[in-house]
């Protein structure tokens, strides 16, 4: 008798719990702050009309929506979406490894914000594989099925994508516990980062030069200038700088727009991180540079400069590879955080051009008729960045990003002061 | 040496996780092969009579087209296979002979060691012992990697359909399991297209230009391109005037990925080794340095 009525209390309690926190979830749900701003406003308009014409891709097909043919089986869906939202997203594994690798402490305030953008970058970007494949319920045959392409590069980044996703939502996690005050959720899942860590840079490496040995079968298809076995390794290099430039980009608006929320550690040291972030940049871009050479030199392709695709070529190389390496290194002699900033888009701009440029550009550079972009790709490509843009605030106005959690912090020389962690956790933006 | 490097790569691959990993394979059928069949087409017999675009279309249930296959009207402009049409045949001048204009007929090769096969990450295009690279619809994801990959650019995407398929020739499959021959073979009048084990169609093919040395240029399109292809091509002019690739090379396609495949289980066994040794030296040294400012 008694028993039973501690069941039923039990049964109440926890029933209660589960409500409190639906509860919780509903109110977190609704925006905070302002809603019709002029971002809003225009963001807003481009995911609602963007939605209609994906209902319209998936009713009519992808032939009434792109202009992609039998000659170009891939546009910008997959070669800036994909290719190009996934090089950037590289800066995630790139300061996970300088922090918990190589424990430079100095950048740890952004990793969170880093990681989250990373997580972000891959949920939407190479989720809007979907949009372009043609079946997308069968993604997941390679996944499940009993249908495993060993021998295909994409099968292979089909999964790590699959992988390095799981990673990248395991290190990100305790901000999600701390955001939930699950405590003990918190300490399990923390404990796993360093594991995530070290599974996701392994993965990373692969995938990120593995989106460039897709292209390893096309010898014939891309012009010599841009193809050659090193596809794979100036990839990875590339998705170096790719990474910590965006990062820097990404740290130059959120430091605008979300300035109540960053901790004092992260608003004291800003300017240095970012500093420290473009001699990492510089490092890798030097790097590519080098392959680059290397990869001319070894092809011996120098009678191909002399024509349009060359006069091209030299432009990404010259103007977006080596001109960054310079700015960047007056920028650091100068100490400006300006000029820094600056080559940030400048780079970024550069691994666009790299990556449309083998995958759309110089992929079958000979053909009478080219693949340019319908306005309906572009659209549909600035819906999948708005909507990214909506859940980081969305995520950023929630949960601790850009601040450690108090314990944690407590252990830093720079105590974070109570006020203030009680201002991110209770405001609103 | 004991162990050579493939060995060493295979080992290596075994203690990596495989299926992360992925491995690079020659298609199952490749190595266990009876003998692939294929097709010989002799372009100094064909008439452009299209008996074989007609027989492909009724075979494969394609959609009737708006000229009718007796109609030479099609041969003004170069034509390319599509999703409702899995051969094509083209006119091409004649620079030896003005008269007389050649026509190639243009459908998947059926490599031996197929591009579209390495590529697709569902085996939905496959090698099969026989020879034919099939189709499977039901496990394709529409991707196209495949179309990427072909350097003939064969396979050809239903672009117009809400619920696409990848269409191209697979040597009517059925056919040859039933022990009959292609249905575009079948419909030849001239024997322009024959059937056979592609060491048979190999040594006909040499035969021919040793009997004929004038008639034919020295070479047999798709006896080495790409590692060899199941349907090869006969001339009396050079290949690049017909619309043949030249810059194919005579490597396997797959081959040009499995440096790369290669490089997978090394990084997963030595990535994860090089980042906790890493992590292990950054931490003491960390440690080190904190304990000397201490002092
Ligand atoms: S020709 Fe193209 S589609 Fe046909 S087997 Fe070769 S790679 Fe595949
Ligand atoms: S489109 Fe289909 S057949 Fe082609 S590679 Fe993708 S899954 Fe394979």
């Amino acid at each position: 008798m008694k028993r039973k009525s501690n069941d039923t209390g039990r049964a109440r309690k926890a029933l209660h719990a589960v409500r409190e926190f639906a509860r919780f979830l509903a109110s977190e749900m609704k925006p905070k702050g302002k809603i019709w701003t002029p971002f809003n406003v225009i963001s807003g308009t481009i995911i609602v009309v963007g939605i209609a014409l994906i209902a319209i891709r998936f009713y009519l097909g992808l032939g009434a929506v792109t202009n992609l043919s039998q000659e170009y089986p891939w546009g910008i869906w997959i070669g800036f979406d994909v290719i190009t939202g996934v090089a950037f997203a590289g800066g995630a594994y790139v300061l996970t490894f300088v922090v918990h690798i190589m424990k430079f402490e100095k950048y740890e305030p952004i990793v969170r914000v880093t990681v989250l953008n990373g997580f972000l970058a891959y949920v939407f970007y190479a989720g809007a594989l979907l949009l372009d494949l043609g079946r997308p319920w069968n993604v997941v045959n390679p996944i499940i099925g009993n249908a495993f392409g060993l021998s295909s590069v994409l099968f292979l980044v089909a999964w790590h994508f699959l992988l390095y996703m799981i990673c990248e939502f395991i290190e990100f996690s305790p901000a999600v516990a701390e955001w939930l005050n699950w405590e003990k959720a918190r300490r399990v899942v923390a404990k796993m980062t360093t594991g995530a860590v070290i599974f996701g840079i392994t993965l990373s490496t692969l995938h990120q030069s593995g989106l460039g040995a897709l292209f390893l079968l096309a010898p014939a298809k891309i012009h010599p200038l841009w193809y050659s076995v090193y596809i794979p390794v100036l990839f990875f290099v590339s998705s170096i700088f790719a990474g910590l430039s965006m990062v820097i980009i990404e740290s130059t608006f959120t430091h605008k727009v979300f300035h109540d929320k960053i901790g004092k550690t992260l608003r004291a040291n800003h300017d240095e991180i970012l500093l420290g972030l473009a001699k990492g940049c510089i490092g890798a871009l030097f790097a590519y540079l080098f392959l680059k050479v290397i990869e001319l030199v070894h092809g011996g392709h120098w009678d191909l400069l002399a024509t349009p695709m060359g006069y091209w070529y030299l432009v990404e190389i010259v103007g977006f590879v080596a001109l960054p390496i310079f700015l960047f290194g007056t920028a650091i002699r100068k100490r400006s955080v300006r000029l820094v900033q600056f080559t940030s888009f400048f780079t970024a701009l550069g691994v666009i051009l790299n990556r449309l440029n083998v995958s759309v550009i110089a992929f079958k550079w000979y053909a009478p008729v080219r693949y340019y972009p319908s306005w309906i790709e572009i659209w549909v490509t600035l819906t999948v960045i708005c909507m990214e843009l909506w859940v980081f605030r969305w995520v950023v106005n929630r949960m601790p990003v850009f601040t450690e959690h108090p314990e944690a912090a407590k252990v830093e020389e720079e105590i974070i002061p109570v006020a203030e962690v009680v201002r991110w956790k209770y405001s609103g933006s | 040496m004991s162990v050579n490097r493939r060995d060493f790569l295979k080992l290596a691959g075994v203690t990596g996780c495989s299926l992360l990993a992925g491995a690079p394979r020659r298609s199952e059928a490749a190595m266990t092969s009876i003998e692939f069949y294929g097709m010989l087409i002799d372009t100094t017999k064909c008439i452009g009579c299209r008996s074989c675009e007609e027989a492909c279309n009724e075979q494969n249930g394609l959609p009737k087209p708006e000229v009718s296959f007796s109609s030479e009207s099609v041969f003004e402009t170069k034509r390319d296979t599509s999703p409702g049409a899995f051969t094509v045949l083209n006119r091409f001048s004649n620079g030896k002979n003005p008269d007389n204009p050649v026509f190639v007929r243009r459908q998947c090769l059926h490599c031996c060691q197929p591009a579209c096969a390495s590529a697709c990450l569902t085996r939905a295009m496959q090698k099969t012992v026989e020879g034919p690279v099939i189709y499977n619809k039901d496990r394709c994801m529409g991707c196209r990697y495949c179309m990427i990959a072909c350097p003939f650019d064969i396979p050809k995407f239903e672009y117009s359909s809400p619920l696409p398929y990848i269409r191209k020739c697979i040597f009517c499959y059925d056919r040859l399991k039933a022990g009959e021959r292609p249905a575009c073979v079948e419909a030849c009048p001239e024997g322009a297209s024959i059937f056979g084990t592609r060491r048979e169609l190999l040594e006909i093919a040499r035969t021919r230009i040793y009997e004929n040395p004038d008639r034919y240029v020295h070479r047999i399109y798709g006896e080495h391109e790409v590692g060899g292809t199941g349907t090869m091509y006969l001339s009396a002019v050079p290949f690049e005037e017909l619309g043949f690739r030249n810059d194919v090379g005579t490597t396997p396609y797959p081959e040009h990925t499995t440096g790369f495949l290669y490089g997978v289980p090394l990084v997963f066994v030595l990535w994860p080794s090089i980042l906790i040794g890493l992590s292990y030296l950054a931490e003491n040294g960390n440690k080190e340095r904190n304990h000397e400012e201490e002092e």
